[in-house]
Order: C-alpha cells, then structure tokens, then sequence
C-alpha cells in the first residue's frame, strides 16, 4: 500500500514566498493565501455585483443584499441602535469566518479558520474591543456587571469570582469552539479518505457515501459556526454598551 | 504506569462528558419540537436560538476533543 497522509498533515502551515523582515518571520502562507482568497472573494461579491442602473437586483446582488440584511438585522435585533456603529465589523467578522470556512471546504485548500492563532486573533480582539466599550462608555460603573442583581450579600463573595471567571473565559470559548470545528470535520473527512483507499474499490463506495453526507454537514456547520461567532459578538457587545444582566 | 499507556486511558475518558453533550442537544430539540407542535406559528421566530444553543452545546463537546487531543499529543 502506497503511504497516505495522516489525518494532521492537511493542517501543516508552509511558506509560499519567504519574507524575513529584520527577527520577524512574516513569511507568505498557505494560510495568508487563503485568507488573502476569502478578503477577495467577500470584497467582489460586495462591489462588483452591485449595478447601480437596474431595479430589480441580480442574481449576485441578491446574495450580498441577503448576507447585509442579515447580518444588519442580527445587530439590530440584538445590540440595538447603539450597535449601528458597529455594524461594519460585525459584518467584516461574518463575512471573513463564513467565507475561510467554506473556502477550506474546497479540496487540496486549507482553512485558515482550523488554526487556533487566527481563531483566537479574532476573539481576542472582540473580547478586548468590548471590553474597552464597556469601560469607555460606563467608566468603573462597568465593574457593577459582575454583580447581579437580587443576590444576598452572603453569596456575593462566592458569585463574584465565578463571574469574573466567566467573563475571562470568553474568548477562550469563542476562539475554541470554531477552531474545533474546523479541525474535527477535515480531521474526519482525512480518516474516511483514508478508509475509501484501504477499503478499495469493492467496498470502498460506502467510506464515500459517508463524506458525501459529511460533506453536507460540514457546508451547515461552516455557516452555523460564522452565525454562533457573530451572534456572540453582538451579545457581548450589547453587555457592554447596556450593562442588563 | 507507561506513558503512552495513560495517554491513552486519559483520551478515553475524556470522551465519558460526550454522554452529557448528547442529553443536552437531544434536550434542545426535542423541547423545539413539541414546543412547535403546539404552536407551529412561533416556530421560524425562536429557530435562530434553537441553532445557537445548539452550537453552544457542541462547543462543549469539542472542549473535550481539545483535551483529548492535549493528552494524546502535547503532553
């Protein structure tokens, strides 16, 4: 039998275009290329789709139309006019997760977002970004969130670490849950590869049909996964810009 | 106790909390379902929660795969 790839090996980071500037290594990825491909790809459906002389929208426009209302109702419906402002990222942040995520499902790419660096990259700065909110527009008035309302005194002692703790945990849990994800359903699709060769071609259909509907899963959970992150980010900003608990 | 032994036995029983995911999730959509079946007008407004604590409730899932992937290959 011929050696195959182990189920890791889809995840190995390579340079494409060495660059060393001066101690840092800011090398040219596959990764880079890839997320390089998804800014591309999220600013050509945004433009170029958009033909300013017709009424009715095209068949392109109406997909960026569908994917800006969406995400703008998400925001409005769950940080509220205050969150205008904030509209821009958000829909930066859906647009970047949904399309790394589906673009790793084409074969022989890879997934930028099966990477816990740019996973955690991107909670880290909307874990710190709400935080700043939350302190910039509240001062230390924003403390007051770690103490909920209608507690007795006696329990505060005990509630108030568990609080903290899991504020702190946030973009632990962000940056955590798409990483494993992306890393459990192309681990999976590796193994039954692998399953489909060493089964041969009596048996091996049945590995196949089995990524097939793994496939169909995996394209759900790439935009389930893009939803859960930009959901959680609109719910953590509206924490912090109105401090209900 | 070798090693590579109680790697092993650790990533076993780091998939014992898989037992919880599953009532969990189960939880959430059978509570959808019958809460549809009663009232199948409110159903399209409360789906978009039902997908959150869904992938909520994975999430924890896949914290245990990370421990297990910890135990098996960086320790």
């Amino acid at each position: 039998m011929e050696s195959h790839a182990g189920p890791f090996e889809q995840f190995v980071v390579h340079r494409l275009v060495p660059i060393q500037i001066g101690n840092v290594d800011a090398s040219f990825t596959n990764a880079s290329l890839w997320m390089a491909i998804a800014v591309l790809v999220a600013t050509a459906l945004m433009t170029l789709t958009v033909n300013k002389s017709a009424l009715v929208p095209g068949r392109w426009q109406s997909l960026a139309e569908l994917s800006y209302e969406f995400v703008a109702n998400m925001v409005r419906d769950n940080v509220g006019d205050a969150g205008k402002k904030y509209f821009p990222f958000v829909f930066a942040l859906f647009m970047f997760i949904l399309l790394c995520n589906l673009l790793g499902l084409i074969p022989y790419s890879f997934t930028p977002t099966s990477q816990i660096i740019v996973t955690f990259a991107m909670a880290a700065v909307v874990f710190i970004g709400v935080t700043i909110i939350g302190f910039a527009r509240h001062g230390a008035h924003f403390l007051s969130f770690f103490v909920p309302q209608g507690v007795p005194m006696f329990l505060l002692p005990l509630l108030i670490p568990i609080e903290i703790l899991s504020y702190l945990f946030r973009p632990v849990s962000l940056s955590v849950r798409l990483f494993a994800n992306m890393l459990a359903g192309h681990t999976m699709f590796q193994v039954f590869a692998g399953f489909v060769i060493g089964l041969g071609i009596l048996a091996g259909w049945m590995p196949l049909a089995f990524i097939g509907a793994l496939y169909c899963l995996e394209l759900l959970i790439a935009f389930l996964q893009a939803y859960v992150f930009t959901i959680l980010t609109c719910l953590y900003l509206n924490d912090a810009i109105h401090m209900h608990h | 106790m070798d090693p590579a032994a109680a790697k092993l036995i650790g990533a076993g029983l780091a998939t014992i909390s898989l037992a919880g995911v599953g009532v969990g999730i189960g939880q959430i959509f059978g509570s959808f379902v019958q809460g549809a079946l009663r009232n199948p007008a409110a159903a399209p407004k409360v789906f978009g929660n039902v997908l959150l604590g869904f992938a909520l409730t994975e999430a924890v899932a896949l914290y245990a795969l990370v421990i297990a992937m910890l135990i098996l290959f960086v320790f």
